[in-house]
C-alpha cells in the first residue's frame, strides 16, 4: 500500500479528503504510483503530468522522506519507506503566489 | 415569469447569479472550483441546464467541467487537448519562431443546436471541438495550418483564441478571433479558413494593413443579421457588413477606442455597447469614470451610460469575455470588472446597479434567459 498526499486543489477535484492509499503492482516508482492514482481518479489525468509527454507539471514537486524526488527518473524506485507505506509520497504545489 | 442566470468566471472560481425577470433580487452561489481560474462558463442554447466551464491553474493545468442541472452539480470531463499533425511554430514576442504549446482554454462555445457539441478556443491559439459533451477534443487543424500560422504572435495575455461566433443561419460558418493574429472565418464547418482582416489598421505591426497580426479583442453579432459583425480591436471599434470580408471604423466620438468588450442589444441589431479603456498601457477607464458607451446607429455616434456606475476614482478593467446581454423584452446588459463587481442593467443600459461588488477579478460573464 502506497500513501499519497495530494495538494488541496487536486484533493477537491478528486473528491478525496486526507491521504490517498493505493495498491501498486510491481515496483513502486513515480510512474507506477501516478498510473495507479490516475486509474482510480481519472479526473487527475493531465493535472500532475502532461497527457502526452508524461512529464511532471513544472509547478508541482514530489517529496518523500524529507527528500526532493522531483528530478528523479520516473522509473526510479521510490524509497523503501514509501513503497512500504511508512512514509507518504507528497505532491506539492510550488510556492508561487496566486 | 422568465428568469435570468448569470454565469461568472473569476480568477478564483465561478459564481452563478440568478434572478427573476425583474432582475432586482439575486441569489448568488459559489465559489465553484474555488481557487482555480475560471476563464469562461457558458450554457448550451439547445439545453440551458447544460453548462461548460473552463477551469485552469498554473499548477495543475486545464480541467473542463460540465453541469447537467444548471450549475448545481458539476463533473470533470475531458481535458486532453493535443494539437493535430505537425506542431509548427508561431512568432514569439521578439519575432523569433516558437513552437505551439497548449496552455489553457479561454472560451467555450456550445453548439446552437446540440448540447453535446462544444467548441473550445485555446492558448496557444487553436480551435478544438467536442461532439461527446466534452469527453474528447479534436483540433480543427485547418485554422492553425491554413498558412499564416507562422506569422501569428501573442498579445499581452498570450496567444489565445478567445472569440468563437457561430452563424445561426449557416451551420458551416464560424468566426474566430485570435490575439494577436486577427479574425478568421470558415464556411465549411472548420475544414478550411481564411483571414478576414481587410480594413484593419494596426500601427504596432511592421505592415499596419497586413493580412494577419492584428490584435482583435472581441467580435459580436446579432443573430438576426449574421453578416454584420462588430469588433473591438486593440485600438479601434470596427464594423463589417459583409461577414468580415471588409471592415470600417465606427469609433466615432468615443473618448478612447481602446477596449476589450463589445456586444449587441438582444432586440435591436444596430444598438451596440462598448466600455472604453484609456490605453493599452493603462487598463482602466478614462478619467476614472466607468462608462458604458451605447450606439443606436451601429457605431460612430455614441452616448455615455453612467447612471449607477462609479464616476470618480474608478480604475478597474473590463475584460474581453466579461459582457453579455439577456433576451428579456427589456434587454438586460451585464458586465464584470477586474475589481470584482458585476453590474447589471435591466433597461438596456439606461441605469445600472451592482449584483455583487466584491468577487475576485472577473474574467467572463455570460447570461442565460430561462423560461
Amino acid at each position: 500500500m502506497i500513501r499519497v498526499i495530494l495538494p488541496p486543489h487536486l484533493r477537491t477535484l478528486a473528491h478525496v479528503r486526507g491521504e490517498v492509499e493505493l495498491d501498486v503492482e510491481g515496483q513502486a516508482t513515480q510512474r507506477s504510483v501516478l498510473d495507479a492514482l490516475e486509474a482510480r481518479y481519472p479526473m487527475l489525468r493531465g493535472t500532475i503530468r502532461d497527457h502526452v509527454t508524461q512529464q511532471r507539471r513544472p509547478f508541482l514537486r514530489f517529496f518523500a522522506c524529507e527528500e526532493d524526488l522531483s528530478h528523479e527518473l520516473p522509473d526510479a524506485p521510490l524509497p523503501a519507506a514509501v513503497s512500504s507505506g511508512v512514509e507518504p509520497l507528497v505532491i506539492i504545489g510550488a510556492i508561487a503566489g496566486g | 415569469m422568465s428568469k435570468v442566470r448569470v454565469l461568472v468566471g473569476t480568477r478564483k472560481g465561478a459564481f452563478v447569479l440568478e434572478s427573476d425577470g425583474k432582475r432586482e433580487q439575486w441569489d448568488i452561489s459559489g465559489p465553484h472550483f474555488a481557487g482555480w481560474e475560471l476563464y469562461h462558463v457558458k450554457g448550451s442554447p439547445a439545453d440551458p441546464n447544460r453548462l461548460y466551464a473552463s477551469q485552469s491553474s498554473g499548477w495543475s493545468g486545464q480541467v473542463v467541467q460540465r453541469s447537467n442541472d444548471g450549475g448545481k452539480a458539476w463533473e470533470p470531463v475531458g481535458n486532453k487537448f493535443v494539437y493535430d499533425g505537425v506542431l509548427g511554430t508561431h512568432q514569439w514576442y521578439d519575432g523569433t519562431p516558437h513552437p505551439w504549446e497548449f496552455k489553457r482554454v479561454w472560451h467555450l462555445e456550445p453548439s446552437l443546436t446540440d448540447p453535446d457539441t462544444v467548441y473550445a478556443g485555446v492558448e496557444d491559439a487553436a480551435l478544438f471541438r467536442s461532439t461527446d459533451g466534452g469527453q474528447t477534443w479534436h483540433e480543427l487543424a485547418g485554422l492553425r495550418g491554413h498558412g499564416s500560422g507562422p506569422r501569428w504572435q501573442p498579445g499581452a495575455g498570450g496567444m489565445c483564441l478567445h472569440t468563437i461566433v457561430l452563424d445561426p443561419s449557416n451551420p458551416g460558418r464560424i468566426f474566430v478571433a485570435i490575439s494577436a493574429a486577427g479574425a478568421f472565418r470558415t464556411d465549411d464547418g472548420g475544414k478550411t479558413w481564411q483571414p478576414i482582416n481587410r480594413g484593419l489598421y494596426s500601427q504596432y505591426i511592421p505592415e499596419p494593413t497586413a493580412e494577419v497580426g492584428h490584435c482583435v479583442h472581441r467580435i459580436a453579432m446579432h443573430r438576426s443579421r449574421p453578416g454584420v459583425l462588430f469588433m473591438q480591436k486593440h485600438w479601434d471599434v470596427m464594423r463589417s457588413d459583409d461577414a468580415g470580408n471588409s471592415w470600417y471604423e465606427v469609433s466615432g466620438n468615443l473618448p478612447s477606442d481602446f477596449g476589450f468588450v463589445i456586444d449587441v442589444h438582444a432586440h435591436e441589431p444596430e444598438t451596440i455597447y462598448v466600455v472604453p479603456i484609456k490605453s493599452d498601457g493603462e487598463h482602466y477607464p478614462p478619467d476614472g469614470k466607468l462608462r458604458v458607451y451605447r450606439s443606436r446607429t451601429g457605431g460612430n455616434e455614441w452616448e455615455a451610460l453612467t447612471n449607477g456606475l462609479p464616476q470618480t476614482n474608478c480604475y478597474v478593467n473590463v475584460l474581453r469575455d466579461a459582457m453579455a446581454v439577456d433576451s428579456l423584452d427589456s434587454c438586460g446588459v451585464y458586465f464584470g470588472t477586474t475589481g470584482g463587481q458585476v453590474y447589471a442593467s435591466a433597461d438596456a443600459g439606461d441605469s445600472w446597479a451592482p449584483i455583487v461588488r466584491d468577487l475576485p477579478a472577473v474574467l467572463s460573464v455570460e447570461v442565460q434567459t430561462l423560461p
